[in-house]
């Protein structure tokens, strides 16, 4: 029976790598193009919907913009596991690419070392800081953006006769808080009587945890609930689409990208109110942009903010109405002509 | 206690997967078969299930989701056979054949999505299975069905008596007539069964797609459910109620206004520091079926 256990590793082995197997975008011989551009992904890989897909279309545009061909001019390397990270980028920084662009705060100790090991690479690491001369770090003004769907639902929740909203994070720390106070700050500006709830999940990836919560805080009589969880958000939007299926109407507010789609129920509605969207793709525009015209900022931490369409709400919000659009936008000229300034702490 | 009413549909329906998984992990191994792949059969489970439901949501209407359980269950049993296979027919060892397949069990979907859905995930589904009176899933109710089943067969059919005499003693078995064989593939084959069913459960209760975190340990948590259960239903059927128990007063402990002081952090590990005391208070004698994890030898004794 031994070759039976071998044959049956071997088989294993063989199907496993076969899943894998594509990985690599072509990585032909550069022909010396004016700019060359590459994405390194982080696990997710790069049709995840969320960071990695978003920054890949912000080099896209980049790319068309400037009459770049793919595979050479611009591409990318999706990394299977968090050891791909220094690989990936050293594979780029040996190609001498003008500038290599990885998203999310995964990279933050590979991006530290490739940026040591190449010290005239050009990088941009997006969503977290890296203190090196030739790094551009992209961080955003999330309290920003999230004070806007705060008003939107303040209002909403207003215009229904509702009092109680809800948040649920993600994991404790500075970063998450910053979405629960620009949240707060902003259902109080226009609903200072409302209740919010506020609970956090410890996981970004367990939605089962997600939904406990929602259902939780929507037993308490919360009416919208503004999730900056990842994964873990899926449960809320489920339970939302749940309640609302019933007739129980609820919403859920979506994050980093538009979830509208995510919240579908019924005959073309949607249990996701709007969005708060982090526009990883500008980041990676911008900076491509600057490097490309000789002004790369590096060593510095460029803040994408409401002013410079880091941060916002989707165009179109069929779930807002006009009125409630058109306040929201108030109070974004308010926040960026700088007549308004938002905490990026929870009021204790 | 008004809290502790609105907490129990939170407890059934993250204890039901566990529960119908740990179910299957007992009838494989009370027949000598250990099973550690309850994992990766509950991601081929939930992931069948979310793309079966995703494409016939529109057609079937309500009767979708009860078509996609009954197509993870399916896809768990015919990647069982796999396991069946290798350490039943060939012998292997089981818990690399069951390593095998919780790796493959990461790769497969993933490919799959690529080439149905040309992204890492499958499609988002409308809606899923919907909550019945007091907010309880069926699958509760699925899980209550699944128990007393695998006691009534383990304990009150002579095929629960043969099975299990093929986990203590397959040498005896053997020649007391019983096919030790046939009665572990098929052990095999409905532990399989029923993990892709609680895979199933899992995705279409507790999420809107199926990613490749969406099990997040729950095969793992019912393989622990069941030699923490000591191998009998009813143990098993504690065990899976206080792992679900646990995450769920961890998510309602917040609101205790006096244990609010604590860090998040707390809350968090609870479940497992449960889980972990409760092993310790209840650890003992080797509970496990004799033969678990020993291929089947005819001229052995």
């Amino acid at each position: 029976m031994k070759y039976g256990k071998i044959l049956f590793a071997l088989l294993a082995i063989a199907l496993v790598m076969s899943g894998c197997a594509k990985k690599e975008d072509a990585a032909v011989a550069p022909a010396a193009p004016a700019f060359r551009i590459g994405l390194v992904t982080d696990l997710g890989g790069i049709d995840d919907k969320s960071f990695n897909q978003s920054t890949w279309e912000g080099v896209v545009r980049f790319a068309q913009a400037n009459g770049l061909k793919q595979g050479t001019d611009y591409k990318y390397l999706q990394s299977s596991a968090e050891a791909d990270y220094v690989p990936n980028l050293s594979t780029f920084a040996d190609e001498k690419l003008d500038l290599i662009v990885a998203p999310g705060f995964l990279f933050e100790k590979a991006m530290g070392e490739v940026a040591d090991k190449y010290p005239q690479q050009k990088l941009l690491v997006i969503d977290t800081v890296v203190q090196k001369p030739n790094v551009v770090s992209a961080v955003f003004a999330e309290h920003e953006g999230s004070f806007l769907v705060g008003v939107a639902a303040g209002l909403k929740a207003k215009a229904d006769g509702k009092n109680i909203l809800g948040f649920i994070g993600g994991m404790q720390f500075p970063l998450i808080e910053r979405f629960q106070a620009g949240f707060e700050q902003g259902v109080k500006a226009v609903f200072p009587e409302a209740r919010i709830l506020v609970d956090y999940a410890g996981d970004f990836g367990a939605p089962d945890k997600g939904q406990a919560l929602a259902q939780k805080q929507y037993n308490a009589g919360a009416y919208i609930i503004f999730h900056a969880a990842g994964g873990t958000g899926n449960g809320l939007i489920k339970e939302a689409k749940e309640r609302s299926e019933k007739g129980d109407i609820r919403w859920a507010i979506g994050v980093d990208k538009d979830q509208y789609a995510d919240g579908a129920y019924g005959a073309g509605k949607s249990a996701v109110l709007t969005s708060m969207l982090k526009r990883v793709d500008v980041a990676a525009h911008d900076v491509a942009v600057m490097a490309k015209n000789g002004q790369f900022p590096g060593g510095t931490v460029k803040v994408f903010s409401l002013a410079n369409n880091g941060v916002g709400i989707p165009e179109t919000n069929p779930n807002l109405s006009a009125d409630i659009v058109a306040q929201v936008k108030t109070f974004a000229q308010q926040v960026t002509s700088g007549a308004r300034t938002i905490s990026e702490v929870p009021a204790k | 206690m008004r809290d502790f009413i609105l907490i129990l549909p939170s407890v059934l329906m993250m204890a039901a997967p566990i529960l119908i998984a740990a179910m299957g992990g007992l009838v494989s191994e009370r027949s000598g078969v250990s099973n550690i792949a309850l994992e990766g059969l509950m991601g081929i489970g939930a992931f069948t299930a979310a793309t079966a439901h995703y494409f016939m949501e529109a057609g079937a209407g309500p009767a979708s989701v009860w078509l996609a359980l009954a197509f993870g269950l399916l896809a768990g049993m015919a990647v069982s056979l796999i396991h069946a296979f290798a350490s039943v027919s060939l012998g292997a060892d089981q818990v690399i054949s069951g390593t095998g397949i919780n790796l493959l069990a990461i790769g497969v979907p993933v490919f799959l999505s690529q080439i149905i859905f040309r992204m890492e995930r499958t499609q988002p589904f409308r809606i899923g299975m919907m909550p019945g009176p007091g907010g309880v899933y069926p699958t509760a109710y699925v899980a209550l069905v699944v128990v007393l089943l695998t006691w009534y067969v383990l304990y009150k059919r002579p095929l629960g008596l043969r099975l299990r005499a093929c986990g203590e003693h397959p040498q005896a078995a053997a020649g007391a007539g019983i096919d030790v064989r046939a009665m572990r593939y098929g052990a095999v084959l409905a532990s399989g069964a029923l993990a892709g069913l609680a895979g199933a459960c899992l995705v279409l209760t507790q999420t809107i797609q199926y990613t490749q975190n969406t099990i997040n340990g729950a095969g793992f948590i019912a393989l622990a459910a069941v030699s923490f259960g000591r191998w009998l239903p009813k143990g098993v059927t504690g065990a899976s109620l206080l792992f679900g128990g646990a995450v769920a007063l961890a998510i309602y402990m917040v609101n205790v206004e006096a244990l609010r002081r604590l860090p998040p952090e707390f809350f968090s590990v609870l479940p497992y520091l449960i889980t972990l005391v409760t092993l310790v208070a209840f650890s003992g004698k080797d509970w496990a079926p004799q033969a678990i994890g020993k291929a089947f030898d005819k001229g052995r004794s």
